[in-house]
Protein backbone atom coordinates (compact mmCIF):
# COMPACT_ATOMS: atom_id res chain seq x y z
CA UNK A 1 0.00 0.00 0.00
CA UNK A 2 1.44 3.31 -1.08
CA UNK A 3 2.04 5.98 1.64
CA UNK A 4 3.65 9.19 2.48
CA UNK A 5 5.72 11.35 -0.07
CA UNK A 6 9.14 10.86 -1.22
CA UNK A 7 11.00 14.32 -1.75
CA UNK A 8 14.24 14.13 -3.90
CA UNK A 9 16.84 16.91 -1.98
CA UNK A 10 19.61 18.70 -4.94
CA UNK A 11 22.87 19.90 -3.45
CA UNK A 12 25.21 21.71 -5.36
CA UNK A 13 28.81 21.76 -3.83
CA UNK A 14 27.92 19.94 -0.82
CA UNK A 15 25.19 22.45 -0.20
CA UNK A 16 21.28 21.73 0.28
CA UNK A 17 19.51 23.57 -2.39
CA UNK A 18 16.71 26.17 -0.99
CA UNK A 19 14.31 25.30 -3.46
CA UNK A 20 14.60 21.09 -2.15
CA UNK A 21 13.60 22.57 1.49
CA UNK A 22 10.83 24.62 0.39
CA UNK A 23 9.65 21.15 -1.39
CA UNK A 24 9.90 19.35 2.32
CA UNK A 25 7.96 22.04 3.84
CA UNK A 26 5.09 21.42 1.45
CA UNK A 27 5.73 17.65 1.60
CA UNK A 28 4.99 17.97 5.21
CA UNK A 29 2.28 20.16 5.00
CA UNK A 30 0.39 17.55 2.48
CA UNK A 31 1.51 14.52 4.76
CA UNK A 32 0.01 16.27 8.03
CA UNK A 33 -2.94 16.17 6.22
CA UNK A 34 -3.27 12.30 5.53
CA UNK A 35 -0.70 10.87 8.88
CA UNK A 36 2.02 9.77 6.44
CA UNK A 37 5.36 10.21 6.54
CA UNK A 38 7.73 12.00 4.50
CA UNK A 39 11.03 10.71 3.13
CA UNK A 40 14.00 12.69 2.01
CA UNK A 41 16.14 10.56 -1.09
CA UNK A 42 19.68 12.39 -2.41
CA UNK A 43 22.77 11.62 -3.69
CA UNK A 44 25.76 11.66 -1.58
CA UNK A 45 26.73 10.28 2.33
CA UNK A 46 27.82 12.02 5.23
CA UNK A 47 25.28 14.53 7.14
CA UNK A 48 23.72 17.03 4.42
CA UNK A 49 24.25 20.30 4.94
CA UNK A 50 20.78 20.95 6.41
CA UNK A 51 19.41 18.79 8.89
CA UNK A 52 16.58 17.54 6.68
CA UNK A 53 14.10 16.52 9.91
CA UNK A 54 13.97 20.27 10.77
CA UNK A 55 11.92 20.88 7.11
CA UNK A 56 9.80 17.71 7.64
CA UNK A 57 11.96 14.77 6.64
CA UNK A 58 11.18 11.72 9.15
CA UNK A 59 13.64 9.86 7.43
CA UNK A 60 16.59 10.72 5.07
CA UNK A 61 17.79 8.19 2.18
CA UNK A 62 21.32 8.79 1.19
CA UNK A 63 22.47 7.08 -2.49
CA UNK A 64 25.83 6.04 -1.82
CA UNK A 65 27.57 4.98 -5.77
CA UNK A 66 30.87 6.26 -7.12
CA UNK A 67 28.26 7.14 -10.60
CA UNK A 68 26.13 9.29 -8.64
CA UNK A 69 29.68 12.07 -8.18
CA UNK A 70 28.59 13.42 -11.08
CA UNK A 71 25.02 14.18 -11.92
CA UNK A 72 23.48 12.17 -14.84
CA UNK A 73 19.74 11.72 -15.66
CA UNK A 74 20.36 7.98 -15.57
CA UNK A 75 22.21 7.45 -12.31
CA UNK A 76 20.24 9.78 -10.40
CA UNK A 77 17.10 7.92 -11.93
CA UNK A 78 18.43 4.90 -11.14
CA UNK A 79 18.50 5.43 -7.23
CA UNK A 80 15.46 7.39 -6.70
CA UNK A 81 13.62 5.14 -7.99
CA UNK A 82 15.01 2.28 -6.41
CA UNK A 83 14.69 4.43 -3.35
CA UNK A 84 10.87 4.50 -4.25
CA UNK A 85 10.53 0.51 -4.75
CA UNK A 86 11.48 0.74 -1.25
CA UNK A 87 9.40 3.50 0.49
CA UNK A 88 5.93 2.82 -1.76
CA UNK A 89 5.31 6.57 -1.79
CA UNK A 90 2.04 7.82 -2.82
CA UNK A 91 3.46 10.79 -4.31
CA UNK A 92 7.18 11.56 -5.38
CA UNK A 93 8.17 15.77 -5.57
CA UNK A 94 11.48 18.12 -6.25
CA UNK A 95 11.70 21.34 -7.46
CA UNK A 96 11.23 22.43 -10.71
CA UNK A 97 14.89 23.65 -10.66
CA UNK A 98 17.35 22.66 -13.71
CA UNK A 99 18.05 19.35 -12.23
CA UNK A 100 14.51 19.08 -11.56
CA UNK A 101 12.78 19.48 -14.48
CA UNK A 102 15.49 16.98 -16.31
CA UNK A 103 15.37 14.08 -13.71
CA UNK A 104 11.56 13.53 -12.73
CA UNK A 105 10.46 13.30 -15.89
CA UNK A 106 12.43 10.20 -16.61
CA UNK A 107 11.76 9.29 -13.15
CA UNK A 108 7.85 9.46 -14.16
CA UNK A 109 8.46 7.78 -17.09
CA UNK A 110 10.43 5.00 -15.93
CA UNK A 111 7.87 4.41 -13.11
CA UNK A 112 4.88 4.39 -16.19
CA UNK A 113 3.28 7.12 -14.44
CA UNK A 114 1.85 10.77 -15.21
CA UNK A 115 4.05 14.00 -14.04
CA UNK A 116 3.19 17.58 -13.83
CA UNK A 117 5.89 20.13 -13.88
CA UNK A 118 6.08 23.96 -12.20
CA UNK A 119 3.29 23.13 -10.11
CA UNK A 120 1.95 26.67 -8.18
CA UNK A 121 -0.40 24.64 -5.89
CA UNK A 122 -0.26 20.89 -4.95
CA UNK A 123 -2.88 19.35 -2.38
CA UNK A 124 -4.34 15.81 -1.50
CA UNK A 125 -8.00 15.12 -2.56
CA UNK A 126 -10.78 13.16 -1.25
CA UNK A 127 -9.62 9.87 -2.48
CA UNK A 128 -5.52 10.76 -1.26
CA UNK A 129 -4.82 11.58 -5.20
CA UNK A 130 -2.31 14.74 -5.81
CA UNK A 131 -3.69 17.59 -7.37
CA UNK A 132 -1.86 20.23 -8.77
CA UNK A 133 -2.30 23.80 -10.54
CA UNK A 134 0.19 24.69 -12.68
CA UNK A 135 0.67 27.28 -15.32
CA UNK A 136 -0.11 26.30 -19.21
CA UNK A 137 0.61 28.62 -22.03
CA UNK A 138 3.43 30.39 -19.59
CA UNK A 139 0.86 31.50 -17.73
CA UNK A 140 -1.66 32.73 -19.38
CA UNK A 141 -3.92 29.95 -17.82
CA UNK A 142 -3.51 27.36 -14.90
CA UNK A 143 -4.59 24.45 -15.34
CA UNK A 144 -5.86 22.38 -12.56
CA UNK A 145 -4.54 18.57 -13.00
CA UNK A 146 -4.84 15.31 -11.20
CA UNK A 147 -1.77 12.52 -11.62
CA UNK A 148 -4.35 9.24 -11.43
CA UNK A 149 -1.35 6.70 -11.18
CA UNK A 150 0.66 5.81 -8.06
CA UNK A 151 3.27 6.87 -7.78
CA UNK A 152 2.12 10.80 -8.83
CA UNK A 153 5.14 12.57 -9.34
CA UNK A 154 5.15 16.50 -9.70
CA UNK A 155 8.33 19.65 -9.66
CA UNK A 156 7.20 22.74 -7.90
CA UNK A 157 7.79 25.80 -8.80
CA UNK A 158 10.84 27.69 -6.47
CA UNK A 159 10.13 30.84 -4.49
CA UNK A 160 6.35 29.74 -4.35
CA UNK A 161 5.71 27.19 -1.38
CA UNK A 162 6.80 29.29 1.55
CA UNK A 163 9.47 27.42 3.26
CA UNK A 164 8.33 26.48 6.73
CA UNK A 165 10.27 27.70 9.97
CA UNK A 166 12.71 25.06 11.11
CA UNK A 167 11.34 23.12 13.77
CA UNK A 168 14.69 22.16 15.76
CA UNK A 169 12.84 19.47 17.60
CA UNK A 170 12.23 16.59 15.23
CA UNK A 171 14.89 14.13 14.46
CA UNK A 172 15.26 11.60 11.04
CA UNK A 173 16.49 8.62 10.82
CA UNK A 174 19.72 8.62 8.08
CA UNK A 175 19.92 5.35 5.82
CA UNK A 176 22.95 5.11 3.61
CA UNK A 177 21.85 2.45 0.45
CA UNK A 178 23.92 1.23 -2.62
CA UNK A 179 21.96 1.80 -5.72
CA UNK A 180 22.01 -1.36 -8.21
CA UNK A 181 23.92 0.69 -11.27
CA UNK A 182 26.68 -0.27 -13.51
CA UNK A 183 28.50 1.93 -15.62
CA UNK A 184 27.11 0.54 -18.87
CA UNK A 185 23.84 2.31 -17.60
CA UNK A 186 25.51 5.33 -17.35
CA UNK A 187 25.93 7.06 -20.68
CA UNK A 188 25.65 10.52 -20.20
CA UNK A 189 26.80 12.76 -17.77
CA UNK A 190 27.74 16.18 -16.37
CA UNK A 191 32.03 16.20 -16.92
CA UNK A 192 32.18 19.23 -15.85
CA UNK A 193 30.36 23.11 -14.36
CA UNK A 194 31.42 26.51 -15.34
CA UNK A 195 30.14 28.53 -13.22
CA UNK A 196 29.35 31.89 -14.99
CA UNK A 197 30.38 35.38 -14.44
CA UNK A 198 27.89 37.89 -15.96
CA UNK A 199 24.50 36.43 -13.93
CA UNK A 200 25.15 36.54 -10.14
CA UNK A 201 21.64 35.50 -9.11
CA UNK A 202 19.60 32.70 -10.70
CA UNK A 203 16.39 34.43 -12.72
CA UNK A 204 14.21 31.68 -11.52
CA UNK A 205 15.50 31.46 -8.09
CA UNK A 206 15.93 35.49 -7.34
CA UNK A 207 13.71 37.19 -4.77
CA UNK A 208 13.69 40.41 -6.95
CA UNK A 209 14.43 40.91 -10.51
CA UNK A 210 14.93 43.68 -12.48
CA UNK A 211 14.42 43.71 -16.32
CA UNK A 212 15.02 45.23 -19.51
CA UNK A 213 13.39 45.71 -22.55
CA UNK A 214 13.54 47.87 -25.66
CA UNK A 215 13.04 51.32 -23.83
CA UNK A 216 16.82 50.39 -23.25
CA UNK A 217 17.62 51.26 -26.71
CA UNK A 218 21.07 48.98 -26.84
CA UNK A 219 23.40 47.47 -25.37
CA UNK A 220 25.27 50.09 -23.69
CA UNK A 221 22.67 50.65 -21.48
CA UNK A 222 22.00 47.20 -19.70
CA UNK A 223 24.75 48.10 -16.75
CA UNK A 224 22.00 50.78 -15.16
CA UNK A 225 19.78 47.78 -15.01
CA UNK A 226 22.30 45.77 -13.69
CA UNK A 227 23.35 48.04 -11.00
CA UNK A 228 19.94 48.72 -9.73
CA UNK A 229 19.48 44.39 -9.58
CA UNK A 230 22.84 44.43 -8.02
CA UNK A 231 21.72 47.48 -5.13
CA UNK A 232 18.63 44.93 -4.32
CA UNK A 233 20.52 41.44 -4.51
CA UNK A 234 18.57 40.59 -7.21
CA UNK A 235 18.77 39.31 -10.97
CA UNK A 236 19.00 41.20 -14.24
CA UNK A 237 16.06 39.85 -16.76
CA UNK A 238 15.09 41.39 -20.70
CA UNK A 239 12.33 41.09 -22.80
CA UNK A 240 12.22 39.11 -26.05
CA UNK A 241 12.93 42.04 -28.20
CA UNK A 242 15.92 42.94 -25.95
CA UNK A 243 17.07 39.02 -26.34
CA UNK A 244 16.55 39.58 -30.22
CA UNK A 245 17.83 42.68 -30.52
CA UNK A 246 21.33 41.31 -29.46
CA UNK A 247 21.62 43.39 -26.72
CA UNK A 248 21.88 40.63 -23.95
CA UNK A 249 21.86 37.06 -23.23
CA UNK A 250 19.13 34.73 -24.25
CA UNK A 251 19.68 33.14 -20.69
CA UNK A 252 17.91 36.82 -19.28
CA UNK A 253 14.62 36.68 -21.22
CA UNK A 254 11.59 36.48 -19.37
CA UNK A 255 8.17 35.25 -21.11
CA UNK A 256 6.83 32.84 -23.20
CA UNK A 257 10.17 31.75 -24.86
CA UNK A 258 12.14 32.25 -22.14
CA UNK A 259 12.00 31.79 -18.04
CA UNK A 260 8.58 32.27 -16.11
CA UNK A 261 9.47 33.65 -13.10
CA UNK A 262 7.72 34.95 -10.02
CA UNK A 263 9.84 36.86 -7.58
CA UNK A 264 8.68 38.87 -4.34
CA UNK A 265 9.40 42.10 -6.64
CA UNK A 266 9.66 42.73 -10.51
CA UNK A 267 10.99 45.94 -11.69
CA UNK A 268 10.28 46.43 -15.64
CA UNK A 269 12.11 48.97 -17.28
CA UNK A 270 11.31 50.01 -20.75
CA UNK A 271 9.16 47.15 -21.19
CA UNK A 272 6.09 47.85 -22.66
CA UNK A 273 3.88 43.94 -21.82
CA UNK A 274 3.71 42.25 -24.94
CA UNK A 275 1.21 39.27 -24.20
CA UNK A 276 4.54 36.75 -24.15
CA UNK A 277 6.49 38.55 -21.72
CA UNK A 278 3.83 39.47 -18.79
CA UNK A 279 2.79 35.41 -18.95
CA UNK A 280 6.26 35.02 -17.79
CA UNK A 281 6.10 37.57 -14.77
CA UNK A 282 2.56 38.14 -13.78
CA UNK A 283 2.84 36.09 -11.15
CA UNK A 284 5.11 38.06 -9.60
CA UNK A 285 4.08 39.29 -5.75
CA UNK A 286 4.52 43.51 -6.81
CA UNK A 287 5.31 44.42 -10.02
CA UNK A 288 6.83 47.98 -10.53
CA UNK A 289 6.52 49.14 -14.07
CA UNK A 290 8.76 52.36 -15.43
CA UNK A 291 8.50 53.93 -18.55
CA UNK A 292 7.52 56.88 -20.72
CA UNK A 293 4.39 55.44 -22.44
CA UNK A 294 1.59 55.86 -20.19
CA UNK A 295 -0.59 53.47 -22.24
CA UNK A 296 1.69 50.60 -22.27
CA UNK A 297 0.19 46.97 -21.21
CA UNK A 298 2.71 46.92 -18.41
CA UNK A 299 0.74 49.45 -16.22
CA UNK A 300 -2.03 47.05 -16.01
CA UNK A 301 -0.28 44.75 -14.31
CA UNK A 302 1.60 47.05 -12.04
CA UNK A 303 1.21 47.73 -8.47
CA UNK A 304 3.45 50.50 -8.63
CA UNK A 305 3.69 52.39 -12.29
CA UNK A 306 6.44 55.29 -12.83
CA UNK A 307 5.50 57.60 -16.57
CA UNK A 308 9.11 58.28 -17.17
CA UNK A 309 12.55 58.28 -18.20
CA UNK A 310 14.00 55.16 -17.34
CA UNK A 311 17.53 56.53 -17.75
CA UNK A 312 16.59 59.11 -15.14
CA UNK A 313 14.26 57.31 -12.91
CA UNK A 314 16.54 53.60 -12.56
CA UNK A 315 19.84 55.33 -11.72
CA UNK A 316 18.23 57.44 -9.10
CA UNK A 317 16.24 54.52 -7.90
CA UNK A 318 19.45 53.03 -7.61
CA UNK A 319 21.21 55.90 -5.86
CA UNK A 320 17.71 56.02 -3.48
CA UNK A 321 17.68 52.51 -2.44
CA UNK A 322 21.67 52.61 -1.55
CA UNK A 323 20.70 55.57 0.54
CA UNK A 324 18.07 53.89 2.71
CA UNK A 325 20.56 50.96 2.74
CA UNK A 326 23.13 53.07 4.36
CA UNK A 327 20.93 55.13 6.65
CA UNK B 1 23.89 9.97 -39.73
CA UNK B 2 19.58 9.70 -39.16
CA UNK B 3 18.56 12.36 -37.17
CA UNK B 4 14.58 12.32 -36.05
CA UNK B 5 13.13 15.15 -35.02
CA UNK B 6 10.19 15.42 -33.19
CA UNK B 7 7.82 18.55 -33.82
CA UNK B 8 4.54 19.87 -32.40
CA UNK B 9 2.05 21.98 -33.89
CA UNK B 10 1.42 24.96 -31.39
CA UNK B 11 -0.68 27.69 -30.78
CA UNK B 12 0.99 30.69 -31.39
CA UNK B 13 2.96 32.95 -28.91
CA UNK B 14 0.95 36.15 -29.07
CA UNK B 15 -2.43 34.27 -28.60
CA UNK B 16 -5.01 35.39 -25.71
CA UNK B 17 -6.19 32.44 -23.69
CA UNK B 18 -10.12 32.01 -24.07
CA UNK B 19 -11.45 29.08 -22.05
CA UNK B 20 -14.12 26.76 -23.86
CA UNK B 21 -17.26 26.43 -21.88
CA UNK B 22 -16.43 23.26 -20.32
CA UNK B 23 -13.81 25.03 -18.05
CA UNK B 24 -11.34 22.26 -19.33
CA UNK B 25 -9.81 23.23 -22.63
CA UNK B 26 -8.19 26.52 -24.35
CA UNK B 27 -10.69 27.10 -27.53
CA UNK B 28 -8.06 27.57 -30.21
CA UNK B 29 -10.67 27.32 -33.01
CA UNK B 30 -9.72 31.00 -34.67
CA UNK B 31 -5.66 30.65 -33.72
CA UNK B 32 -3.03 30.44 -35.58
CA UNK B 33 -0.87 27.46 -35.45
CA UNK B 34 2.79 27.64 -35.35
CA UNK B 35 5.97 24.75 -35.03
CA UNK B 36 6.87 24.93 -31.25
CA UNK B 37 9.62 27.38 -31.63
CA UNK B 38 11.56 25.00 -29.20
CA UNK B 39 10.96 22.52 -32.45
CA UNK B 40 12.66 25.03 -34.82
CA UNK B 41 15.95 25.12 -33.03
CA UNK B 42 16.09 21.17 -33.28
CA UNK B 43 15.25 21.53 -36.68
CA UNK B 44 17.66 23.68 -37.17
CA UNK B 45 20.29 22.12 -35.37
CA UNK B 46 19.25 18.65 -37.01
CA UNK B 47 20.14 20.38 -40.43
CA UNK B 48 23.31 21.51 -39.09
CA UNK B 49 24.53 18.34 -38.08
CA UNK B 50 23.47 16.91 -41.98
CA UNK B 51 25.12 19.91 -43.70
CA UNK B 52 28.17 18.58 -41.87
CA UNK B 53 28.29 15.25 -41.69
CA UNK B 54 25.92 13.48 -44.30
CA UNK B 55 22.87 12.11 -43.33
CA UNK B 56 19.21 12.01 -43.15
CA UNK B 57 16.76 14.06 -41.29
CA UNK B 58 13.13 13.04 -40.44
CA UNK B 59 10.76 15.13 -38.95
CA UNK B 60 7.73 13.18 -36.52
CA UNK B 61 4.77 14.54 -35.74
CA UNK B 62 1.42 12.91 -33.42
CA UNK B 63 -1.84 14.73 -33.71
CA UNK B 64 -4.50 15.74 -36.03
CA UNK B 65 -4.01 16.21 -39.92
CA UNK B 66 -3.64 20.04 -39.37
CA UNK B 67 -0.21 19.15 -37.81
CA UNK B 68 0.87 18.34 -41.09
CA UNK B 69 0.92 22.45 -42.18
CA UNK B 70 3.94 22.37 -39.22
CA UNK B 71 5.14 19.30 -40.83
CA UNK B 72 5.36 20.97 -44.16
CA UNK B 73 7.02 24.03 -42.81
CA UNK B 74 9.83 21.39 -41.39
CA UNK B 75 10.06 20.12 -44.43
CA UNK B 76 10.49 23.22 -46.29
CA UNK B 77 13.54 24.14 -43.66
CA UNK B 78 14.86 21.29 -45.21
CA UNK B 79 13.91 17.83 -43.12
CA UNK B 80 13.95 15.05 -45.96
CA UNK B 81 10.61 13.17 -45.35
CA UNK B 82 7.98 13.38 -42.60
CA UNK B 83 5.94 10.94 -40.54
CA UNK B 84 2.34 11.81 -38.85
CA UNK B 85 1.08 9.45 -36.37
CA UNK B 86 -2.55 10.82 -37.24
CA UNK B 87 -5.31 10.74 -34.50
CA UNK B 88 -7.50 13.25 -33.23
CA UNK B 89 -7.42 11.80 -30.14
CA UNK B 90 -3.44 12.96 -29.68
CA UNK B 91 -4.65 16.41 -29.45
CA UNK B 92 -5.90 15.84 -25.90
CA UNK B 93 -3.24 13.19 -25.34
CA UNK B 94 -1.10 13.70 -22.26
CA UNK B 95 2.57 13.61 -22.02
CA UNK B 96 3.02 10.27 -21.32
CA UNK B 97 0.84 8.51 -24.50
CA UNK B 98 2.12 10.96 -26.72
CA UNK B 99 5.76 9.64 -25.52
CA UNK B 100 4.83 6.01 -26.28
CA UNK B 101 3.36 6.88 -29.55
CA UNK B 102 6.87 8.88 -30.58
CA UNK B 103 8.91 6.09 -29.14
CA UNK B 104 7.41 3.74 -30.88
CA UNK B 105 7.97 5.43 -34.43
CA UNK B 106 11.65 5.95 -33.46
CA UNK B 107 12.17 2.88 -32.54
CA UNK B 108 11.24 1.63 -36.07
CA UNK B 109 13.37 4.33 -37.55
CA UNK B 110 16.56 3.24 -35.78
CA UNK B 111 17.98 6.46 -35.25
CA UNK B 112 21.51 7.86 -34.56
CA UNK B 113 20.10 11.28 -32.75
CA UNK B 114 16.65 12.07 -31.61
CA UNK B 115 15.70 16.08 -31.08
CA UNK B 116 12.83 17.65 -29.48
CA UNK B 117 12.57 21.38 -28.22
CA UNK B 118 12.85 21.49 -24.61
CA UNK B 119 9.12 21.77 -24.40
CA UNK B 120 5.88 22.44 -26.41
CA UNK B 121 4.44 25.70 -25.19
CA UNK B 122 1.35 25.54 -24.11
CA UNK B 123 1.89 22.51 -22.10
CA UNK B 124 4.97 23.51 -20.75
CA UNK B 125 5.48 20.21 -19.34
CA UNK B 126 8.95 18.95 -21.02
CA UNK B 127 7.86 15.22 -20.14
CA UNK B 128 7.95 13.66 -23.77
CA UNK B 129 11.39 13.86 -24.19
CA UNK B 130 12.13 11.58 -21.40
CA UNK B 131 9.51 9.18 -22.03
CA UNK B 132 10.90 8.83 -25.69
CA UNK B 133 14.66 8.36 -23.89
CA UNK B 134 13.39 5.91 -21.35
CA UNK B 135 11.14 3.30 -23.78
CA UNK B 136 13.83 3.50 -25.76
CA UNK B 137 16.66 3.19 -23.72
CA UNK B 138 18.67 5.78 -24.33
CA UNK B 139 20.55 8.65 -22.50
CA UNK B 140 19.22 11.80 -22.40
CA UNK B 141 20.37 16.11 -22.31
CA UNK B 142 17.33 18.00 -21.72
CA UNK B 143 17.61 22.17 -22.28
CA UNK B 144 20.88 22.67 -24.52
CA UNK B 145 22.40 25.83 -25.89
CA UNK B 146 25.55 24.23 -27.56
CA UNK B 147 25.80 20.53 -29.63
CA UNK B 148 28.77 19.14 -30.89
CA UNK B 149 28.63 15.45 -32.50
CA UNK B 150 31.91 13.43 -32.56
CA UNK B 151 31.80 10.22 -34.14
CA UNK B 152 29.33 8.16 -31.62
CA UNK B 153 29.78 10.99 -28.81
CA UNK B 154 28.17 14.01 -28.18
CA UNK B 155 28.91 16.67 -26.49
CA UNK B 156 25.89 19.47 -25.05
CA UNK B 157 25.98 22.53 -22.75
CA UNK B 158 23.23 23.66 -20.97
CA UNK B 159 22.61 26.55 -18.52
CA UNK B 160 21.62 25.74 -14.90
CA UNK B 161 21.27 27.87 -12.05
CA UNK B 162 24.01 30.50 -12.76
CA UNK B 163 26.25 28.04 -14.21
CA UNK B 164 26.70 26.10 -17.38
CA UNK B 165 26.81 21.90 -16.81
CA UNK B 166 29.06 20.15 -19.72
CA UNK B 167 27.17 16.90 -20.26
CA UNK B 168 29.16 13.83 -22.36
CA UNK B 169 27.43 10.89 -23.66
CA UNK B 170 27.04 8.56 -26.43
CA UNK B 171 24.81 8.50 -29.65
CA UNK B 172 21.78 7.75 -29.86
CA UNK B 173 20.18 9.69 -27.26
CA UNK B 174 17.93 11.97 -26.82
CA UNK B 175 18.76 15.59 -26.93
CA UNK B 176 16.11 18.58 -26.18
CA UNK B 177 17.28 22.21 -27.28
CA UNK B 178 16.89 25.42 -25.86
CA UNK B 179 17.22 28.97 -27.24
CA UNK B 180 20.19 29.76 -28.22
CA UNK B 181 21.31 26.68 -29.75
CA UNK B 182 21.13 28.25 -33.09
CA UNK B 183 19.33 30.59 -35.29
CA UNK B 184 16.55 28.57 -37.13
CA UNK B 185 16.76 29.56 -41.08
CA UNK B 186 13.41 30.95 -42.82
CA UNK B 187 12.49 28.51 -45.38
CA UNK B 188 13.74 30.00 -49.03
CA UNK B 189 11.20 29.85 -52.02
CA UNK B 190 12.88 27.21 -53.35
CA UNK B 191 12.40 25.46 -49.90
CA UNK B 192 8.80 25.84 -50.13
CA UNK B 193 8.81 24.69 -53.55
CA UNK B 194 10.41 21.48 -52.66
CA UNK B 195 8.81 20.55 -50.04
CA UNK B 196 5.52 20.30 -51.75
CA UNK B 197 6.93 17.56 -53.43
CA UNK B 198 8.45 15.55 -49.94
CA UNK B 199 6.35 12.72 -48.42
CA UNK B 200 4.42 13.20 -45.41
CA UNK B 201 3.83 9.20 -44.53
CA UNK B 202 0.37 9.23 -42.72
CA UNK B 203 0.32 6.53 -40.05
CA UNK B 204 -3.03 5.59 -37.87
CA UNK B 205 -2.46 5.48 -34.19
CA UNK B 206 -4.19 1.81 -34.33
CA UNK B 207 -1.34 0.47 -36.80
CA UNK B 208 1.09 1.27 -33.89
CA UNK B 209 0.46 -2.06 -31.69
CA UNK B 210 0.09 -0.17 -28.65
CA UNK B 211 -1.69 -1.42 -26.14
CA UNK B 212 -4.84 0.50 -24.07
CA UNK B 213 -2.29 0.60 -21.20
CA UNK B 214 0.11 2.43 -23.09
CA UNK B 215 -2.60 4.37 -24.29
CA UNK B 216 -4.24 5.15 -20.55
CA UNK B 217 -4.07 8.62 -19.67
CA UNK B 218 -1.75 9.05 -16.73
CA UNK B 219 -3.13 12.87 -16.12
CA UNK B 220 -6.52 14.61 -16.17
CA UNK B 221 -7.28 18.11 -16.79
CA UNK B 222 -9.98 19.43 -13.95
CA UNK B 223 -10.64 22.86 -14.90
CA UNK B 224 -8.15 25.32 -16.56
CA UNK B 225 -8.73 29.24 -15.09
CA UNK B 226 -7.32 32.76 -16.04
CA UNK B 227 -4.83 33.41 -13.50
CA UNK B 228 -6.31 35.78 -10.82
CA UNK B 229 -6.79 39.55 -12.38
CA UNK B 230 -4.45 41.72 -10.20
CA UNK B 231 -5.97 44.73 -8.36
CA UNK B 232 -4.95 48.05 -9.89
CA UNK B 233 -2.11 49.68 -9.38
CA UNK B 234 -0.89 53.34 -8.43
CA UNK B 235 1.00 55.27 -10.97
CA UNK B 236 2.69 58.19 -9.66
CA UNK B 237 3.44 60.94 -11.86
CA UNK B 238 5.63 63.99 -11.70
CA UNK B 239 9.29 65.10 -11.24
CA UNK B 240 11.71 61.94 -10.93
CA UNK B 241 13.23 64.19 -7.47
CA UNK B 242 9.43 63.11 -6.16
CA UNK B 243 8.18 59.57 -7.88
CA UNK B 244 11.54 58.08 -7.00
CA UNK B 245 11.25 58.84 -3.16
CA UNK B 246 7.91 57.66 -3.10
CA UNK B 247 8.39 54.62 -4.72
CA UNK B 248 11.15 53.59 -2.59
CA UNK B 249 8.82 54.58 0.42
CA UNK B 250 5.94 52.24 -1.21
CA UNK B 251 8.14 49.67 -1.66
CA UNK B 252 10.30 50.13 2.05
CA UNK B 253 6.94 50.39 3.83
CA UNK B 254 3.74 49.29 2.05
CA UNK B 255 5.04 46.30 0.70
CA UNK B 256 8.46 45.65 2.81
CA UNK B 257 10.56 44.30 0.56
CA UNK B 258 13.07 46.66 0.78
Amino acid sequence: MAQGVLVFIEERDGKVKKTSLEVLSAARKLTNQIQEPVVAVRAGTGEPSVNLAHYGADKVFCAQHELLNAYSTESYCAAITQAARTVQPRIILSAASSMGRDLLPRVAARLGVGLAQDCIEARIVDDKQLECVRPIYAGKAYARVRLLMTPAVATLRPNVFSLGEPDTARNAELTTFTPELNAGQVRAAVRETQVSAGQRVELTEANIIVSGGRGMKGPENFPIVQQLADELGGAMGASRSAVDAGWIGHQHQVGQTGKTVSPTLYIACGISGAIQHLAGMSSSKYIVAINKDPEAPIFNVADYGIVGDLFEVVPALSLAIKNLKSS
Amino acid sequence: MKIVVCVKFVPDTAIKIKISPNGKEIELADVAFVVNPYDEFAVEEALKIKEKLGGEVIVVGAGSEQATTGLRTCLAMGADSAILVRDPSLENADSFVIGTVLARVCRDLHPDLILFGKHAIGVDNGQVPSVVAELLDLPQASVVTKLDIQDTKFRAERDIEGAREIVEGCLPAVITAQKGLNVPRYASLKGIMAAKKKQIAVQALDSLGLSTEDLKPRISTEQITLPPSRPPGKVLKGEVSEVVPQLVKLLHEEAKII
